[in-house]
């Protein structure tokens, strides 16, 4: 007997035969709780149902891992007892609708994750893509996002160290925003959320639960229509203060011997921690929801398991520690109850006011989700375009200062400046540089940090986007001079029915994946947003690679500035002049098209290390990767760093001058050495048969191009420096 | 010399300040935390920056009623030093140690960035380390560091040279009346500033122009 209708079925995003399945696993109908918690566990969100085929073939292991997918973050052996606990998870549909609430809250779903497994979070990146600059919500939701960021990271004292902001129409109605952040724990004390054994108490602590984000995961499941507004009540709120208390609680907490496992409530809340606990540990759990701590009189078993209130964590404790975990609590004022314990029964059993309200197999809730081949189409990939099929532009100064005043290239000192990026005392290199550097607390080491992908890239050729996503963040800690350690995903797309986007999805990771191996650059965690789309129109795919390094020596580290009057500028790796999905030819020749610039995953690993080997030896002085907008932009980078100007002389190109300069052409770098140490740098790329070549002298205050045939372009700094400054406010202030 | 730093639920630059007491001193800080009502004997005691009670209500209103700030005010009257950064000048100001309030800044957002700030006044035991005019390279990390009082205040700060930092003409980030970033108390024995001294203490930090200030204490401590 049932009396759940079709409709109320459909409205829990469950299929008619997921419905069946759910039927079948328990020999009866569900009750109302019952298909709720079903639907959140069977959820996109929660299940990975459509992703997980394929994110089964990405490389998650290597000498350095100590937990791959699969745990709250991943977790990486940094040697001397330490590891970097780090993930990166987008909260992309609520800060669409909610971009204040929606990004803070991102932001601390994330932190959690990392001190989850006994990690202090130590630095936070944000990877953010908004619609149309001219789009009518687009600046809402840029100040909102960015002001929801830093109202959580800066109360909570975690800098935020670096990210991406990228504008394209295809975010108009799904903007994304990832979150990454990144904690170092002893490696010896990992926690994690397995329960294994019975009779052992489960405690909840945090904020009491509200009727806040009921539903969150099944809305991040499924496509926008028009009426994404009403979905508003869905998102949570934050309350970075109650977090921060959470956090030393926890930590405090750890130090002990009294916490056998421990999962946070996010997606999903009290369902998924429970029953992930449960699940993993091979136990069972009953829980008692007369006894969770509720913010509102009258709340049904249904809305507190569904509920997604912030701030809230579950453990499960060794019998005969409550008492310890009580005194840290009270002493944080934090909220704690034990509400249940673990059972060997292989169920999750739930009582309310005496009654059993829910009696369901953990198999089928967790590890027997449902899994799905979708049909998927192989994406067919943009033809490459011919450097000398773009024409080159009137006016190469005026190009150049479009390029970097555009609002993909513009600086994002306004976004930044908002965020408490020093607070720690350990940043050594915050936002705007190729990878922030955070110093390991105590010590002369350091993680270095970035988050890249190219969608543009992504969109005309998934597979090598994919491939670049994961080469760009090995060359942005390389430039910095550390050594990539293991990176995180987050993948977004659009709605994987379709079997064009589960074309884009299968390529992006399988590209991925192989850069990953080939690089040495294991993925260890990650999250899958999908259903991306409005009305209908899916976003540009959008694989975002979170990534971490180890500078074992904070000494030999490298900064992008230039600095030295008479230093040698160099360019290492080849450049053919790829302007295909270039940043030239969509914001200067306007257009859109052409194969993204080809991957060669032996010439970035042979490029990388060539420069990581000059880092280390002390050789240069300056180094800067290329990426979007090529050569011409990453010297007026430079040259803004560090005020100092620089004469580039161009002579027997393999192309025309603008694709030379402006080429995304992958595996670069410019570097700067000193002028009596450049023949030795010379002969060194010679010996490790990397492409180089000398641009000219670092010095005075303009930026200077010349070549044969064409009078000099010479561009002062401060007209650099307005240009590239100031797209950004003028756009915030309209 | 001792010191103290108190910890304030909330407060995030605690472990910040004490690492840098600790290399100016050679002694780790006392961290007193906030319900406690005695202080240990310490020679200086650090308000540190943070959301101290989530800045609800007002910054630095709640912790200026915190338990513990009754053992701050008493310590102070006896003229032990009280220096409070950031969210410590906010709480000194919601405590009446210092005059003056902490609004949002004139832009309205938060801002962190480096900033130019000349030491106003060499005379206390927190700035000796300085010559007077001196230019340093300090972080600011706030929202809320637009110092205002009213004008007779401010014309007495000033008459009795109790500002002690102030920032550059033409680069005052947040609004503060006469570009002040941070005032002293009649006795001269109580400093509020927004800059963070602590963040700009170490080789790898964006400066090393923090350091004469805990230095300087030292000296008069010592």
């Amino acid at each position: 007997m049932s009396s759940l209708s079709p409709d109320i079925i459909a409205e829990h995003g469950l299929t008619p035969e997921e419905y069946s399945r759910i039927e079948h696993a328990l020999g009866r109908a569900p009750n109302l709780l019952e298909l709720g918690i079903f639907s959140v566990m069977w959820s996109e969100h929660c299940s990975y149902k459509s992703s997980r085929r394929w994110l089964k073939t990405l490389p998650t292991t290597g000498p350095r891992v100590i937990h791959g997918p699969g745990e709250n973050a991943g977790v990486v052996d940094l040697g001397e007892g330490l590891a970097v606990v780090f993930k990166m998870e987008s909260h992309n549909h609520p800060s669409f609708i909610e971009p204040f609430q929606g990004a803070a809250t991102g932001v601390g779903g994330i932190l959690r994750d990392v001190f989850t497994m006994g990690a202090r979070p130590v630095a936070l990146l944000d990877a953010l893509r908004f619609g149309a600059p001219d789009h009518p919500k687009t600046r809402h939701l840029v100040a909102g996002v960015v002001s929801g960021i830093a109202g959580y990271g800066n109360c909570i004292g975690v800098p935020t160290v670096g990210g991406e902001v990228n504008f394209h129409p295809s975010y108009n109605g799904n903007i994304l925003v990832n979150v990454m952040c990144a904690g170092i724990a002893p490696s010896d004390r990992i926690f994690t959320s397995a329960a294994r054994g019975a009779g052992n108490p489960v405690l909840y602590v945090g904020s009491k639960t509200g009727r806040d984000g009921i539903h969150g995961a099944t809305m991040a499941s499924a496509e926008f229509g028009a009426e994404a507004e009403e979905k508003r009540p869905t998102v949570q709120v934050g309350d970075p203060f109650t977090e921060k208390l959470l956090l030393e609680a926890c930590l405090e907490l750890m130090a002990t011997d009294a916490i056998l496992a421990i999962q946070d409530m996010g997606a999903a809340g009290l369902t998924s921690s429970s029953v992930e606990m449960a699940a993993k540990g091979g136990s069972g759990i009953e829980l008692d929801l007369s006894t969770v701590p509720c913010r509102e009189e009258g709340m049904t078993p249904y809305e507190m398991m569904l509920s997604e209130s912030q701030e809230r964590m579950l453990m499960v404790l060794r019998p005969g520690a409550e008492g310890t975990a009580k005194a840290i609590f009270d002493k944080w004022d934090l909220d704690a109850a034990i509400i249940g314990r673990t059972t060997d029964t292989g169920r999750m059993v739930l009582t309310f006011e005496g009654r059993t309200v829910a009696d369901l197999p953990l198999g089928p809730l967790a590890d027997e989700a449902p899994l799905y081949d979708r049909p998927h189409h192989p994406p067919t990939p943009a033809p490459l375009l011919a450097p000398d099929s773009v024409p080159a532009p009137q006016d190469l100064k005026g190009a150049l200062l479009a390029l970097i005043g555009s609002p993909d290239l513009s600086s994002r000192r306004w976004v930044w400046e908002q965020y408490d990026h020093m607070v720690g005392a350990d940043t050594v290199l915050g936002p705007g540089g190729d990878a922030a550097i955070v110093r390991i607390h105590g010590s002369e080491r350091a993680l270095a940090l970035t988050a890249d992908v190219t969608p543009r890239y992504c969109a005309a050729d998934p597979f090598e986007g994919g491939k670049q996503a994961v080469a760009e963040a090995w060359r942005n800690l390389t430039a910095v001079g550390a050594t990539p350690l293991a990176i995180t995903d987050n993948l977004n797309f659009g709605n994987p029915e379709k079997p064009a986007i589960m074309g884009q999805i299968v390529a992006a990771i399988q590209g991925l994946g192989e850069a990953a191996r080939a690089l040495d650059f294991p993925v260890v965690s990650g999250n899958v947003s999908l259903y991306n789309e409005t009305e209908g129109k899916a976003i540009l795919p959008t694989p975002a690679v979170g990534a971490v390094g180890l500078l074992s020596d904070l000494s030999a580290r490298a900064h992008f500035a230039l600095r030295g009057d008479g230093e040698v500028l160099m360019l290492v790796g080849e450049t053919r002049g790829h302007l295909g999905a270039s940043l030239f030819l969509r914001d200067i020749a306007g257009r859109e098209e052409g194969a993204p610039p080809p991957v060669d995953l032996s010439a970035e690993k042979r490029n990388g290390n060539f420069v990581r080997s000059l880092i280390e030896a002390g050789s240069v002085r300056a180094v800067h990767d290329l990426s979007d907008g090529g050569l011409a932009v990453a010297l007026v980078e430079m040259a803004l760093a560090g005020r100092k100007g620089a004469h580039v002389r161009l002579e027997g190109l393999p192309c025309p001058l603008h694709a030379f300069l402006f080429g995304e052409d992958q595996a670069r770098y410019v570097i700067a050495c000193p002028a009596d140490g450049a023949d030795a740098v010379v002969e060194a790329a010679k010996a490790a048969r990397v492409p180089l070549r000398r641009l000219g002298t670092v010095g005075g205050t303009s930026l200077v191009f010349e070549t044969e045939g064409m009078d000099p372009v010479s561009i002062a700094l401060p007209v650099l420096e307005a240009a590239h400054r100031g797209w950004f406010p003028k756009f915030i202030d309209g | 010399m001792k010191t103290a730093v108190i910890v304030f639920p909330g407060s995030n630059c605690d472990r910040d300040v004490a690492v840098a007491l600790r290399a100016v001193t050679g002694t780790a800080p006392a961290m007193v935390w906030h319900g406690d009502s005695v202080l240990p004997r310490t020679d200086l005691i650090v308000l540190p920056g943070g959301f101290s009670y989530g800045d609800y209500l007002r910054c630095g209103a709640m912790a200026a009623r915190s338990p513990v700030m009754q053992a701050v005010l008493e310590a102070a009257r006896h003229g032990t030093p009280v220096l409070g950064i950031c969210n410590g000048f906010q709480i000194l100001t919601e405590a009446g140690l210092l005059p003056g309030t902490l609004l949002r800044n004139a832009g309205l957002s938060f801002v962190c960035r480096t900033v130019n700030v000349e030491v106003a006044t060499a005379d206390s035991a927190f700035t000796r380390g300085y010559e007077a005019g001196a230019r340093l390279r300090l972080p600011i990390a706030h929202h809320d560091g637009n110092y205002f009082a009213d004008a007779e205040t401010l014309d007495r700060l000033e008459e009795e040279d109790r500002v002690a930092f102030r920032y550059v003409e033409g680069e005052n980030p947040n609004g503060s009346a006469r570009n002040i970033a941070g005032i002293l108390s009649r006795s001269r024995t109580v400093l509020g500033l927004m800059p963070h001294p602590e963040r700009a203490a170490e080789p790898v930090h964006p400066s090393t122009d923090g350091r004469a200030l805990f230095e300087g204490l030292l000296g008069v401590m010592a």
